[in-house]
C-alpha cells in the first residue's frame, strides 16, 4: 500500500529552484525521513504535500488524494506538526486540542474521548487544564503531536520535530514517535537535519540536497553503500594529506572538508598505522584520528562532498533556537 | 456555521481570560469621558442637547471603545501569524471565509461588550436610558461598528507582515477615524471642508446612530445612518474576506 506518491515535483520561487524534480513513494505505516541541511528543500516538499503550497510542476498524491485536485480530502487525512510552534498560548492544552477537533469536525463524543487518550499517550493528561504558556518546549512539542493525531489521520507530517530541544527531551520524543508508529500503525514522514534522528527513527531515508534527492534507502543500506569503515583525520594541513591519501590503492573514497579528511576503506585498523607513517614521513601534522562505522553523516559527505554540520544555520533557525531556549 | 462558531468561541475564551486587557482598554475611553466630559461640561453647551456636554459625548466614547477594541481584535491575526497559530487554522480542511467570519464575529462581540461596559458606567454619570427601543437601536449601531471595524482590522492585518506598522495604523488611521467622527463635537457647524471629511467617515454614522438611540436626537437621520453603516459593513467584510483569502503564512 502506498501512502504518498510523488512524481517530478518541482517548486520555484522567483527563479530559485527550492525543490527540483523529485520523485519518491512512501509505503503505509512506514517512518520515512527527509534528511538534509537547512534550505535543502525539505520543508518546501512538506508544504506542498500538505497543500499549503502549490507546486510549480509535477504531481503528488497523499492517501490516494491528489494534492491539487482534492485539497480538502488531503487535509482531512493528514496531521501536521509544524517546524515552528503553532499553539495558542493563552488556551489550555485541552482547549487547544478541542479547538483542533472542532476545526476538523470530529464529533463531540469521539473528540472528548480521543483528547484524553492522546493526552495520556504523550503524558500531558495531568496538565490538560494548564495554559500552554506555562509549558516547556518539549511539552509543547508533545502536545502538538497529540493534536496532530486527534482527527485520526493516516499520515502524520513531522517537520523538524526535535529542533531546538535538548538531547534528553529529544530522546523522549523519539520514544513517543516510535510508540505511535507501532501502536497506531500510521505513516510518518519527517524532515530533519539531525543524522541520529533519521538513523534512529526512519525505516527509509531520502537524503536531499539543493532540492534534489541524492540517495534513498534504509539507513543500513545507505551506510553499507559507502563500504567498510570510516577514518576521520583532523589536520592543519589537510589538503596535502588528502592528495597523499587519495592515491593509495586501498582507499575507496576520500574527501577533505573543513580541516579534516574523511576516508572510506575496508579494515581501517590495519591501515591507520600506515597513514600515520606516511604523514609523519612528509612532515604533515595530525591533530586527531578517529575510526568509526559509517554514519549517515558520512553518507551525506560521500554524496555531496560536504558535511551537514558544516552548513551555517540560518538566522531564522537561530532565532527559533533562541525562542525555544528562552521558553525553558 | 460550526467552524465560524469554533473561531468565535476561541476569541471569546481569550477575551474573557484577559481580564487585564478588558480593564486596560477601558482606560482611555474613561479618561476621555471624565476629563473631557467634566472638563468641558460647564463651558460647552450644545444647542438641542438636553444633557449637557457629558451627555453629548457618551455615545461618542461608547463608539470609541467599540472602535478600538474591534480594530485590535482584527489586527490580532498578526499575532496569530507570528506565534504560528494561524497556520494551524489555515491548514485545516475549512474555508478561509469561515475563519474570517468567525474572527469578525468574535472581535465584534468583544467590542460590543467593551462598549456595553462603558454604557453601564455612563449610567453613573448622568446617562439615562429612556426606552428599550432606544437601547436596542444603540445596540444595533454598536454591533455594526464592531463588525465593520473588526473586518477592517483583518483587512489591514492581511496585508501586514508584522507589528511594525501597528503604531502607524493607530496614529494615522484609527485616531483620525475617531477624531473626525463627531464623537466629541457636533458636526453641523463645522467648516465645510471638515464637514465633508466627517461625512466621509463611516464612524460618524455609528456615533450618530448610537446618539439617536440614547438621547433621542441626532444630526443625521437614523435611517440614513443605518443605511450608510450597513453598506459600509457589508463592503468592508467582503473586502476583508477577499484580502484574508490571500494571506500568506
Amino acid at each position: 500500500m502506498t501512502a504518498i506518491q510523488v512524481e517530478n515535483l518541482t517548486k520555484r520561487f522567483n527563479g530559485f529552484v527550492a525543490v527540483d524534480n523529485i520523485s519518491f513513494s512512501i509505503n503505509s505505516s512506514e517512518i520515512f525521513g527527509l534528511l538534509g541541511p537547512n534550505g535543502a528543500g525539505k520543508s518546501t516538499t512538506m508544504a506542498m504535500l500538505s497543500t499549503m503550497l502549490k507546486p510549480t510542476s509535477g504531481s503528488a498524491s497523499v492517501n490516494n488524494f491528489d494534492i491539487l485536485k482534492n485539497e480538502d480530502d488531503v487535509r482531512k487525512s493528514i496531521g501536521i506538526v509544524f517546524q515552528d510552534p503553532s499553539l495558542d498560548e493563552e488556551l489550555t492544552a485541552y482547549e487547544n486540542m478541542d479547538f483542533h477537533g472542532r476545526l476538523y469536525r470530529v464529533p463531540k463524543k469521539i473528540r472528548q474521548k480521543n483528547i484524553i487518550e492522546l493526552l495520556k499517550l504523550v503524558e500531558l493528561e495531568k496538565r490538560k487544564d494548564n495554559l500552554v504558556k506555562t509549558f516547556s518546549g518539549g511539552m509543547r512539542r508533545r502536545l502538538e503531536i497529540a493534536r496532530g493525531l486527534l482527527h485520526e489521520p493516516r499520515v502524520l507530517f513531522l517537520d523538524e520535530p526535535t529542533l531546538g530541544l535538548d538531547s534528553q527531551t529529544r530522546n523522549l520524543l523519539w520514544e513517543y514517535i516510535e510508540k505511535l508508529s507501532k501502536e497506531k500503525g500510521i505513516t510518518i514522514i519527517l524532515t530533519t537535519h539531525y543524522m541520529e534522528e533519521a538513523d534512529r527513527l526512519c525505516d527509509r531515508v531520502a537524503i536531499i540536497d539543493q532540492g534534489k534527492i541524492i540517495a534513498l534507502d534504509t539507513p543500513e543500506k545507505l551506510k553499507e553503500g559507502i563500504g567498510g569503515d570510516v577514518i576521520t583525520i583532523k589536520s592543519p594541513d589537510c589538503d596535502r594529506l588528502y592528495s597523499k591519501i587519495n592515491t593509495l590503492p586501498w582507499v575507496t573514497y576520500a574527501e577533505p572538508h573543513n580541516g579534516s579528511v574523511t576516508i572510506s576503506l575496508q579494515n581501517a585498523e590495519k591501515h591507520v598505522a600506515e597513514i600515520v607513517n606516511l604523514a609523519s614521513g612528509d612532515g604533515i601534522a595530525i591533530d586527531s584520528i578517529s575510526i568509526h562505522e559509517p554514519t549517515l553523516e558520512d553518507v551525506f559527505l560521500h554524496f555531496t562532498g560536504r558535511a551537514i554540520r558544516d552548513e551555517k544555520s540560518s538566522s531564522k533557525d537561530h532565532i527559533r533556537m533562541m525562542r525555544s531556549v528562552r521558553r525553558r | 456555521m460550526d467552524i465560524v462558531y469554533t473561531i468565535w468561541l476561541r476569541n471569546m475564551t481569550r477575551y474573557l481570560r484577559s481580564k487585564s486587557r478588558i480593564v486596560g482598554s477601558l482606560g482611555m475611553p474613561l479618561f476621555f469621558l471624565v476629563v473631557l466630559g467634566f472638563g468641558l461640561n460647564s463651558t460647552v453647551s450644545i444647542p438641542g442637547m438636553g444633557q449637557g456636554y457629558i451627555g453629548f459625548i457618551i455615545p461618542g466614547i461608547i463608539s470609541m471603545s467599540v472602535l478600538f477594541t474591534s480594530v485590535f481584535s482584527g489586527i490580532q491575526i498578526i499575532w496569530d501569524k507570528q506565534f504560528g497559530f494561524l497556520k494551524e487554522t489555515l491548514v485545516a480542511p475549512v474555508s478561509r471565509l469561515e475563519i474570517m467570519l468567525g474572527q469578525t464575529f468574535g472581535g465584534a462581540t468583544s467590542a460590543v461588550l467593551q462598549g456595553l461596559i462603558i454604557l453601564v458606567l455612563s449610567l453613573f454619570i448622568g446617562l439615562k436610558i429612556t426606552s428599550v427601543s432606544g437601547f436596542l437601536i444603540a445596540f444595533a449601531f454598536m454591533l455594526l461598528i464592531g463588525l465593520s471595524f473588526t473586518a477592517f482590522g483583518i483587512a489591514i492585518a492581511s496585508r501586514m507582515e508584522d507589528m511594525q506598522g501597528f503604531q502607524l495604523i493607530i496614529n494615522f488611521v484609527i485616531f483620525p477615524i475617531f477624531g473626525l467622527s463627531g464623537a466629541l463635537f457636533p458636526i453641523d457647524r463645522l467648516p465645510s471642508w471638515m464637514k465633508v471629511l466627517t461625512l466621509l467617515d463611516p464612524l460618524t454614522y455609528g456615533v450618530e446612530g448610537i446618539r439617536y438611540g440614547l438621547s433621542g436626537t441626532s444630526q443625521i437621520h437614523p435611517v440614513f445612518s443605518f443605511a450608510v453603516l450597513t453598506g459600509f459593513t457589508v463592503f468592508i467584510v467582503v473586502m476583508g474576506a477577499y484580502l484574508f483569502r490571500k494571506i500568506n503564512v
